[in-house]
């Protein structure tokens, strides 16, 4: 048994994620500025955002229905009256010197996403943005740094999930699931490069079966899902190895750096700041009324796990299947338009068969892209799919023809016809099929030999004769019946 | 044209709107005034009139209300030459209905202070005797308004600052409810404190300044709507009214103070007012409370003074060397002294011994009150313990220096409003009384302290 086998045995890691998450509101949290990204450095920037003498913030109204709609979507509990706080400490990306934000009275707690248990939900506003001049990029070693204050006073919602993610991968797939959801509501861009998502992970391990929490770290910067899991599993390699070195882990927070795949200290345990937080005097609490509570319960989609339950339980589909199209939700929304929308006479198309083309198919043409933003009408896809099953055209022909479609749009049939794409058939096909085993000898002795394998060579003859709009079953069904075999 | 100097800031009004005296003369002349002022009330007088004067004469505005393009340094060396980019609430309505802005006022730095003392740009001289102060922190605007160098004036109140330097001076000072007028464009001292109001000759000055003052500010989301127009008080009798004195009984009460007093609430049982002792038990801690609340939200507020958006910066390099320079040279004693209280008031392990516990009284001091405003119309007390006290007399003692507040802190802890109107002389120098309220009983407070104002007959300090 190898050390790390009897490792892994001996202790669990205990993860818990907290999360970063921009809102898309038109306007900053507390004061009129647009949101932006990318702009030119402080050029959305107000006396309230720099933190002028005599200003004061005022909640934006936005956030906090973005804000009700996530703690609904996570069925917590929230706060008739949840207040904010000012977190004390001086940086220069902070020009108050001060982050409102939410303490002991969060805008709600105890919620559910997935099988983990959500134990906060808060608001507050985001830090300027600090920029280091100098070889490590950190403050550490810059010789200056420059501060754009576009992004001071972004609404941020936090999110603390409890400790109950037990592998580098549930973690991972707990931040894709929430990633999802939130991209579905339309509340945050939710991309990691960008910093609209931000996820940090408090790790700790503790013999297998033990109830008591081992002492945690916690992890910042990690800027994809697999950076994620890739820094999680560095931290419990190191947590164990300080264990059965006979050490002890100590509570800090550390800076994963991706290209090192490595783990610096950011600050100890006694380095960590004193926030002397304290209700913030400038605000009013947040009382959510009922009609504000009504409005962020209408505003609320169906979300992307109830959505892979649906598909899995009422259309059959594979599991896989049915989270790719909910986890993506655009793609889910083109495939259940083209589902509804197939106009075709009878029984219409397959679930299974458009769900196959869509995850397969479809999105090996446009990546990563949403299918609404290309030429491609939902009904034309559904169409061409039923073309396909019903064998007017062969499944490589119609691959051709999703080409067309997806570049250039129209429809099916008429693609079909200009470009000559229908199904062989007929006389056009006995011609073929006569000349094809004619040309291949040996092939057609091999069969009558019993090698029914070599039929293969004279299937593909007739497929590259007919340029795959031949059905391949019908094909060989045409040469058994020449051959008698 | 003199003759505008003796009249009320109404009476200006009547004879602007009547076409007797122009807005540019009225504005010329105070201008004038404001210019001549050797008190050192002012930091900064308007230069010229804007072009759109109103039908009120001009205002003079404490030095933290920030006004566009012009200084605005809440009294502190670490906001020196800093023009804000935009303009505070109360300066714009005040505009809207008339008021130009006719000068900044000095004042205690950061609106600390009960002296005017502890300006950055020197003190304040009270003109009933240059030797003494003229109470703080609005210390310029009551000065100004008691000399003649400003027909009204504005001021902010956190502890006492507008009504203790009424007080000191022989002027009205109105510290309204907490919400009543818009805080946006006040250099914060302590948020949940801070409160603007008018410092005025007379009672109907007050009301007036009061009435375009208040409204609710989305800019500020602590303020709201006033019930009802601020009327202009009529009041002659105070038939069926009950004041409920509280403190006279106090040690530290200034005897002569103390006789003053009590020959007011004499005139108030004259008008017909009912005149009783009430017990107001947790009221004596609000000293005690306000030093800490107080300085801990200061400490926050005052964070973002760095030298790097705005404002002077001392010291290069080291950006840390840059911060402690800065700080070093731009904050006076008293402001680091409350920084550093208000510091550790917050930190980890002191945070529920004192500031909890400072809240606490605070909301039992809300409940004194509560409970005395169901037996009394209002309570009455000095405004402050002694009249104005010399120059330097208290500088080196910072405790007795904070007790000068003991009378007006507890309202601005409640949350209620309170006048104090000047009553008498007392050593040839002014006594205030003080008039509070339940919340939004402005109107009702004024019209008290109108009835009572014309029984006085309070003549002020000769002007020349």
């Amino acid at each position: 048994m190898s050390i790390t086998e009897r490792q892994a045995r001996e202790y669990e890691p205990v993860i818990g994620v907290e999360t970063h998450v921009q809102l898309k509101t038109r306007t900053k949290m507390f004061c009129g500025c647009a949101l932006s990204f990318g702009d030119e450095p402080n050029t959305h920037t107000c006396p309230i955002c720099l933190g002028h003498p005599g200003t004061l913030p005022v909640a934006n109204a936005e956030a906090v229905h973005f804000a009700l709609m996530i703690a609904m979507a996570f069925e917590c509990d929230i706060a008739p009256r949840s207040i904010f706080h000012r977190k004390n400490y001086f940086y220069p990306d902070l020009p108050k010197g001060y982050q409102i934000s939410q303490y002991d009275i969060p805008l709600a707690r105890n919620g559910r996403l997935g099988d983990v248990r959500i134990h906060r939900v808060h608001l507050e506003e985001d830090a300027a943005k600090l920029v280091h001049a100098g070889a490590s990029g950190r403050i550490h070693g810059a010789e200056t740094s420059v501060v754009d204050f576009n992004r001071g006073g972004t609404p941020l919602v936090e999110i603390v999930t409890e400790p109950d993610l037990r592998s580098p991968a549930e973690a991972a797939d707990f931040g894709r699931l929430l990633q999802a959801t939130l991209r579905r509501m339309g509340v945050s861009d939710v991309n990691m490069e960008e910093g609209s998502l931000r996820v940090d992970a408090n790790v700790s391990i503790r013999p297998a079966g033990e109830a008591t929490l081992g002492t945690k770290t916690e992890l910042k910067n990690m800027n994809s899902f697999r950076f994620l899991e890739r820094g999680i599993a560095a931290e419990i390699a190191r947590q164990e190895q300080l264990l059965s070195d006979g050490g002890e882990v100590e509570q800090e927070t550390l800076h994963f750096d991706p290209q090192s795949g490595g783990l610096s200290a950011l600050r100890s345990k006694e380095e960590a700041h004193d926030y002397r937080y304290f209700p913030e005097p400038d605000l009013v609490p947040i009382a959510p009324t009922e009609a504000m509570l009504d409005r962020a319960r209408a505003a609320l989609p169906e979300l992307p796990a109830a959505r892979a339950e649906r598909l899995e339980r009422d259309l059959e589909l594979p599991a896989d299947t049915a989270k790719l199209l909910a986890f993506r939700s655009e793609l889910g929304d083109f495939y259940e338009a083209a589902l509804s929308g197939d106009g075709a006479e009878g029984e219409g198309t397959d679930p299974r068969t458009l769900a196959n083309w869509t995850t397969n198919e479809l999105t090996a043409r446009i990546g990563d892209a949403d299918p609404a933003g290309t030429r491609l009408e939902p009904t034309a896809f559904a169409r061409l799919v039923e073309m396909v099953a019903a064998k007017e055209v062969s499944a490589s022909a119609g691959k051709e023809v999703l080409d067309v479609l997806v570049s250039e749009g129209g429809d099916p049939a008429s693609v079909v016809a200009s470009r000559g794409l229908g199904r062989a058939g007929g006389d056009e096909l006995d011609a073929i099929v006569d000349r094809a085993i004619a040309d291949n000898e040996a092939a057609v002795e091999k069969i009558r030999e019993g090698k029914d394998q070599a039929i293969g060579a004279i299937v593909g003859a007739v497929m590259r004769e007919t340029k795959g709009r031949a059905d391949g079953g019908e094909v060989q069904r045409m040469i058994r019946e020449r051959l008698g075999a | 044209m003199t003759d505008l100097l003796a009249m009320t800031a109404v009476q200006q009004a009547e004879r602007i709107r009547a076409g007797e005296v122009s807005p540019r003369e009225a504005f010329d002349f105070w201008r004038g005034r404001a210019e001549a002022d050797d008190l050192g009330s002012y930091l900064w007088v308007a230069e010229e009139a804007p072009a759109d004067l109103g039908e009120l004469p001009p205002v003079a505005v404490k030095d933290l209300f920030c006004v566009e393009g012009v200084p605005s340094a809440a009294g502190s060396r670490i906001l020196e030459g800093y023009r804000p980019p935009y303009t505070a609430t109360s300066v714009r309505n005040l505009r809207s209905a008339g008021a130009a802005v006719l000068g900044k006022t000095n004042q205690d730095e950061f609106a600390m202070g009960s002296s005017n003392e502890n300006s950055g740009f020197g003190p304040v001289q009270n003109p009933w005797d240059r030797e003494r102060v003229p109470g703080g922190s609005s210390g310029g605007s009551a000065a100004a308004v008691a000399a003649g160098n400003a027909p009204w004036a504005i001021g902010t109140d956190t502890g006492g600052s507008i009504r203790q330097p009424a007080s000191l001076c022989g002027v009205v000072g109105l510290k309204p409810t907490y919400g009543a007028v818009s805080r946006y464009g006040m250099i914060a001292f302590a948020s949940s404190l801070d409160q603007c109001g008018p410092l005025t000759r007379d009672v109907t000055d007050a009301a007036l300044l009061f009435r375009h003052l208040v409204g609710r500010d989305p800019c500020d989301s602590t303020s709201l709507a006033f019930p009802e127009e601020v009327a202009l008080p009529t009041a002659e009798r105070l038939d069926g009214l009950r004041f409920g004195v509280w403190g006279l009984g106090e040690e530290g009460l200034d005897p002569g103070v103390a006789d003053v007093v009590r020959a007011t609430l004499g005139r108030l049982e004259e008008l017909g007012g009912g005149v009783e002792e009430i017990e107001l038990p947790s009221a004596r801690h609000g000293i005690a409370a306000y030093y800490v609340i107080a300085p801990a939200e200061a400490s926050a507020n005052l964070a973002r003074y760095d030298g790097v958006r705005y404002g002077p910066r001392s010291g290069d390099g080291d950006l840390t060397a840059m911060y402690e320079q800065t700080r070093h040279d731009g904050f006076g004693d008293e402001v680091k002294r409350r920084i550093m209280i208000g510091t550790y008031a917050l930190s980890s392990g002191y945070y529920e011994a004192y500031y909890g516990t400072a809240q606490k009284v605070r909301t039992r001091i809300a409940d004194d009150f509560r409970a005395a405003f169901e037996r009394v119309d209002f309570v009455v007390t000095p405004t402050s313990p002694t009249v104005a006290f010399e120059l330097g007399e208290r500088t080196a003692d910072p405790l007795a220096m904070y007790l000068s507040d003991y009378f007006t802190v507890p309202m601005p802890l409640a949350g209620i409003p309170a006048v104090s109107i000047p009553c008498g002389l007392s050593e040839g120098l002014p006594v205030g009384f003080q008039i509070a309220g339940p919340a939004f009983s402005e109107s009702r407070i004024l019209d008290a302290a109108y009835a009572l104002e014309r029984a006085i007959g309070f003549e002020g300090v000769p002007r020349t």
